[in-house]
This record gives structure tokens, sequence and C-alpha cells, in this order.
């Protein structure tokens, strides 16, 4: 009989895929940005993520206790294995879509971070303890660019307000909740993420106001991506971040 | 190195009767090796050919980040990953470092840029050579930074003050990035044989590139005599390229890798190893345009700039839109200490 | 003209010494020039405050000066503890 994984294994895989799909994402803009400034902004903000995926998944590995590391659970996992939301592995697009992904994800993130930095679970607090301050330059820093190309020119206007248009139905996703959730909330552990709703739509509002941008209506959002249903954008992304061990498996790097 | 055939207008080095004595001054401060500021009285081939030399120097940086930052969304480690990324990054802040030693000169950074992009500016003629397996990545990061470093140190002690200042930062910061490539070797070369294999396939393809980064045979470059006297050049080519090529040979020997030259021999005598013919013919074709990758480096580069543009618009335009909101709160506040009413 | 304006950026270190140049950026405003700053200038921890100013308002002494400005201080060389010859029998001077 093959027992389940510890619920706490399957949350921390959450948390670290939500990093490590967006990183890997965000480090794919390496030397391609706007103006130089920006690539190495870019990247500290892509090796943050990292950073945090690589904390969650040892931990995941840890909790697991069958011996697989960071990078057998990043490298040797296929996409149904994937736990993260789908807003993260949404495409790059322009540097609108990137910076609205960005913002969506960042106002969802930084509270998550800070109510999971008072985990019950000493290990889980501190990771992120740790995360949560980077997590709040991305968020200040993505921000300020959603404001600056919604109020920018007529074409950034544009583009900006069609990036939050296109992802919108990616955020519903973030709030949903199930019972291992609510179950490692009871134990103070996690978070039930319905929580997470109000101080993400604080942000969200104040911010597409100043970017003079309309919020969008809520409807039907895509969702899944916890369970393991992807968009069809996810096994690309893992086919070339995983090409090595596919190509090679199992040596050492 | 990054910089390689810069053109200092002399064709041949003038005796100190022949210069003017402003000239004469000028010489006479180099040779007392005072730095030169960027206010500072300089000849105008000085200052034309240190802008040559330090752009040529930033955009190699710049289009250097391209053919390593090709790997990093396939590094076979998460580690792996965010060494690279932090290497690549590094490079980039490198590039900027050396835009703005260069428009201490008087030259904007957006001219060097499309001077790049319009294909009339050069860069190292290294990146115009393809990454094509993550050992790529390795041998860049010991042979290519290798040489980049035995460059750069010196030139730590150059004439032009903001270029000496910015190679002090880069070689503090570019301590890890050999290092990292030769770990990177280390553990192919300890692994299967499958990976030691793909190690010495990018040594056979890294090496003779790397030799030929320190610029063509001393005897047929017209410039390094004025570059030497001028400071900004401390060691010729073939100086720097005999001290590379001694210190390679026995870390490529650790690896129990086979350096791709026959003709690579210990001389007991120079102290030195004395090695095979140079492909220069390869070298020269490559610097004039047609290498490997040149027409896909600068396509990335101008896809980016020009894909940007909108987004450098966008800033400028909010920043000035958010300056006039400032101006009009400011001029209709009630009084300017902040006290409402 | 797409490219932002240049911007001088200055460091306090972790050490406690006054701010110091480390070297230019450029930046469409104040804040996005100091975020610029924190990425490029900070990333091996190198620093505990940030200024940046525009390279436009910075004046500096001219070359041509340099005489008429630093000369003088050269000739006070009373300024300099080591002006003061001390006898080796003395100490903690």
């Amino acid at each position: 009989m093959v027992e389940s994984p510890p619920p706490l294994f399957e949350y921390l895989l959450r948390l670290g895929d939500n990093a490590l799909v967006l990183g890997q994402r965000v480090s794919a803009w390496t030397g391609k940005g706007p103006i130089i400034e920006e690539d190495l902004a870019l990247a500290n903000v892509a090796l943050d993520l990292l950073g945090e995926a690589r904390s969650w998944l040892s931990l995941a590995g840890a909790v697991e206790g069958l011996g697989r590391d960071e990078d057998a659970l990043a490298m040797r996992r296929d996409a149904p294995e994937f736990r993260n939301v789908l807003l993260v592995e949404q495409p790059n697009g322009d540097y609108a879509d990137t910076m609205a992904r960005q913002f969506l994800f960042d106002a969802w993130h930084l509270p998550l971070l800070r109510v999971l930095a008072r985990s019950s679970d000493a290990r889980v607090a501190e990771v992120a303890h740790a995360s949560a301050p980077e997590a709040a330059y991305h968020l200040e820093r993505s921000r300020e660019w959603v404001i600056r190309l919604g109020d920018g020119t007529e074409e950034s206007h544009r583009r900006m307000a069609s990036a939050i248009d296109r992802l919108w139905p990616y955020t519903g996703e973030l709030f949903e909740s199930d019972a291992l959730e609510q179950t490692l909330a009871r134990d103070g552990v996690a978070v039930d993420h319905s929580e997470l709703r109000l101080p993400w739509r604080a942000t969200v509002l104040e911010t597409l106001a100043e970017a003079t941008i309309d919020l969008p209506a809520d409807g039907w959002h895509h969702s899944g991506g916890r369970r393991g249903m992807h968009s069809e954008h996810l096994s690309y992304l893992l086919s070339e971040m995983q090409y090595l061990e596919h190509r090679h498996p199992e040596l050492k790097w | 190195m990054y910089t390689q055939l810069v053109d200092t207008e002399a064709k041949r080095l003038r005796s100190r009767s022949e210069l003017s004595e402003p000239e004469q001054l000028f010489q006479a401060r180099l040779d007392a090796e005072q730095k030169i500021e960027p206010g500072d009285d300089m000849p105008e081939a000085y200052r034309r050919t240190l802008i040559r030399q330090i752009s040529q120097h930033a955009h190699s940086e710049w289009v250097g980040m391209l053919p390593e930052g090709n790997w990093i969304t396939r590094a076979p480690t998460l580690a792996r990953k965010c060494i690279l990324l932090a290497k690549v990054q590094d490079e980039g802040g490198h590039a900027l470092y050396l835009y703005a030693a260069a428009e201490t000169l008087g030259v904007a950074r957006e001219t060097l840029i499309e001077e790049l992009h319009a294909g009339n500016a050069k860069y190292s003629s290294i990146f115009n050579y393809p990454t094509l397996t993550w050992a790529d990545v390795g041998a860049i990061g010991w042979l290519v930074d290798g040489a980049a470093i035995m460059n750069q140190i010196p030139l730590c002690r150059c004439s032009y003050g903001p270029y000496a200042r910015a190679m002090v930062r880069i070689c503090k910061e570019e301590s890890f990035h050999q290092r990292q490539g030769y770990d990177l070797m280390l553990a192919l070369c300890r692994g299967a044989p499958e990976q030691k294999q793909m190690a010495q396939d990018a040594l056979d393809r890294w090496w003779w590139p790397a030799v030929m980064m320190f610029g063509p045979p001393d005897e047929s470059s017209p410039h390094t005599a004025q570059s030497k006297a001028w400071r900004i050049k401390l060691y010729t080519n073939d100086e720097l390229r005999q001290k590379f090529i001694d210190q390679s040979v026995p870390q490529a020997d650790y690896l129990g890798l086979k350096v791709p030259d026959a003709a690579l021999k210990w001389n007991e005598a120079s102290g030195h190893y004395d090695f095979g013919t140079i492909p220069w013919d390869e070298f020269f074709r490559v610097v004039q345009g047609d290498g490997p990758c040149n027409r896909d480096r600068l396509d990335t580069r101008r896809e980016a700039w020009e894909g940007g543009r909108w987004v450098r618009e966008a800033a400028t335009a909010h920043a000035v839109k958010t300056a006039a909101r400032r101006r009009d709160t400011h001029a209709t506040a009630p009084g300017s200490n902040g006290v409402s009413p | 003209m797409n490219d932002w304006p240049l911007w001088e950026v200055f460091i306090r270190s972790q050490h406690g010494l006054a701010h110091k140049h480390v070297g230019s950026l450029h930046a469409p405003d104040g804040e996005m020039a100091l975020r610029n700053a924190r990425d490029i200038y900070t990333r091996r921890g190198e620093g505990s405050s940030i200024w940046v100013v525009r390279s436009t308002d910075i004046l500096a002494s001219s070359p041509d000066e340099k005489e008429a400005l630093f000369s003088p201080s050269i000739s006070k060389v009373y300024r300099h503890p080591t002006f003061f010859p001390m006898p080796d029998e003395v100490k903690h001077l």
C-alpha cells in the first residue's frame, strides 16, 4: 500500500513551485530587458525567487523523508506533479505582461509570507521570515511599474490595461482554499488562502487607481494548478528547465 | 580580453621632440603615473581612443551576457542556475560601470549603444561563438573570464581615473567568475564519461578563440606602442597571451583534459610553453562580422533595445507627469509648511 | 532621446563611514534611481544608506583652478600632526 505524502509536504510544494516557476520565467529576461538597469533589477527578483524556491523544496524533501532534495523535486517531476498556481506559469509576453503578473503575484505573496512567518512550524516560519523582505521589495517595484506604465504614454497604458485584463482570470485561484490548507491553518502551520483576498484587493485597488486602469470585473476564473491541472505553458517551461536531467538522468553537476 | 584592435589614430609612436608643448606636458603627467580625470586637459586622440576602448569593453560585457545567458533556463541544478544568473547579472553591472566611465568623456550611453546596434562598434570576438552544451558555460568561466582578468587587473592602474576605478570594482566582483567556471568543469571531469566528453568538447572549441582574445601578435598591432605610452594598455598582447597559456595548461592537466594544440610543449630554457600556429584568418573573419553568431548577437541586442523603447518612453512620460503634479500641489498648497487650513 | 538622465550614486557602507561615490546609473526619476542604485550597487550587501543626485546638479571644481584651490593648503603644514616633533620620552600624544 502506498502511503500518501504528509499534508505539509504537499503544501510546501505549492509554495516552492510558485517561487520556482516564476523565478524561472523572470530569469529568462536576463540580458533582454528594456534597459541595463532593469536587467539587473529583474535578475535580482529572479534570484530571490529561486532562492526561496530552494528553501521550500529542500524543506519539502526533508518533510517527505524519502531522500529527495531540491533538485530531485525541481528536475524530476512532471507537470501534473507541479503544484504552482496558473498565474506564475503564464508566458513573459511584453514588459507590461511581466510586470502585471509580478504585481498580481507579489500583492498576494507578501501577505502570505507575513502570516507564514508566524507559523507554528519553526521551519516554515524561518523561510517565510527570510523571504518576506524580498517580497516586500518586489511588490514596491512591480507596483511602481504598473503605475508607471498605466499612467505613462498612451501605448504603455493600453499594454498595461490589456495585461491586467488578460491575467485577471488567473487571480481567483490565489484565494481558493481546500481541506488540506484548512487543516494546516487550524494547526497554525499554514494560512487559509481565502483570508489573503482582503489585503490583496486593497493593494490592487489602490495601485490600479493610481495607474488609471479600471478594475476588471470578477467572473469565472481559471483553476487547477494545485491539483496538477496546468495550462499548456507549463510543460514547455519544464522541458527546457529539465532538459539536462532528461538527457542525462541521475548525474551530478 | 574584451578590447581588441583599438585604434589610437597613431601610425607610429612619435618621439618626445615631435610632440607639441601641451602633449609633452600631458605625457609628463602620464610618465609620473598621475591619473587623468574627466575635466582635465587631454589630447583629443587620447579622449577618442579611450571612448573607443572603454565602450568596446562595455559592449563586450553587455553582448557577453547572451552566450551564457542561453543556459540560465537550462542549468542542471538550482544552485548552478542561481550562480550562473548572478554571474550574468554581474556582467550587466560591469557593462553599466564601463558605459558610465565612457560617459565621463562626454559621450551619451545611448549614442554608444546605437553605434553598437548600427554595426559600427566592436566587441570582443569571443562572444560570437555559440554555447552548444552546458560545459561551454564552464569553459567560458574558466578560460574567457580567466583571460579577461589577466587584462583587467593591470587596467586597475591605467591612466584614466574613471576607467581605473570601474576596473577595481569589476575585478573585485569578477574574482568568483573564473572559479565558478573551473568548479563547473571539475564537476564534469569527475562525473560520468559523457560529462567528461562534454568538457573536452568544450575545451576543443573554446581554446583557440580564448587564445585569440588577446588580439593579434605584437608585430601586427600598430597601436600597442601608443596605448602603452598613454598607459591605457599595460602589457602587450603577446605577453598576456603567453601568461594565459602558461597558467591554463596545468589547469587543463589537472582536469585531465587535453589542450587541442599538438605543438604545445613546455620549454625548459624559456620557462614558458611553446604553442602552435594561431588561426588568425579566423580571428580577422570573426572580427569583420563573419563569425558563427555575430548576426544573432546583434539582432538580439537590437530587438531588446527596440522592444524596450516604449517602456523607456513610458517611464520618462510618467516622471514628467509626476514632477508636474508635484509642482502644482506645491503651487496651490495653502502655505508651504504643510499645515492644512 | 530615449535614454534616461544620469544620476550619481553615493553609498554609506556598513562601517559607518560617510557616503562615498560608487558610480552612476540612468533613471527617469529619483525614486527609480534609488531602486536601481540598490539593485546595481548593493548586490553584495555593500550598503546601509543610498543617496542619488542628478549628475547635472553637481557643481565640480574646475581642474584649471586646481592650483588656486588646493595649493594654499599645501603650505599650511602646521595643520598636520607630523609638523610638531615630540620628544620620544613623551607618550600618548
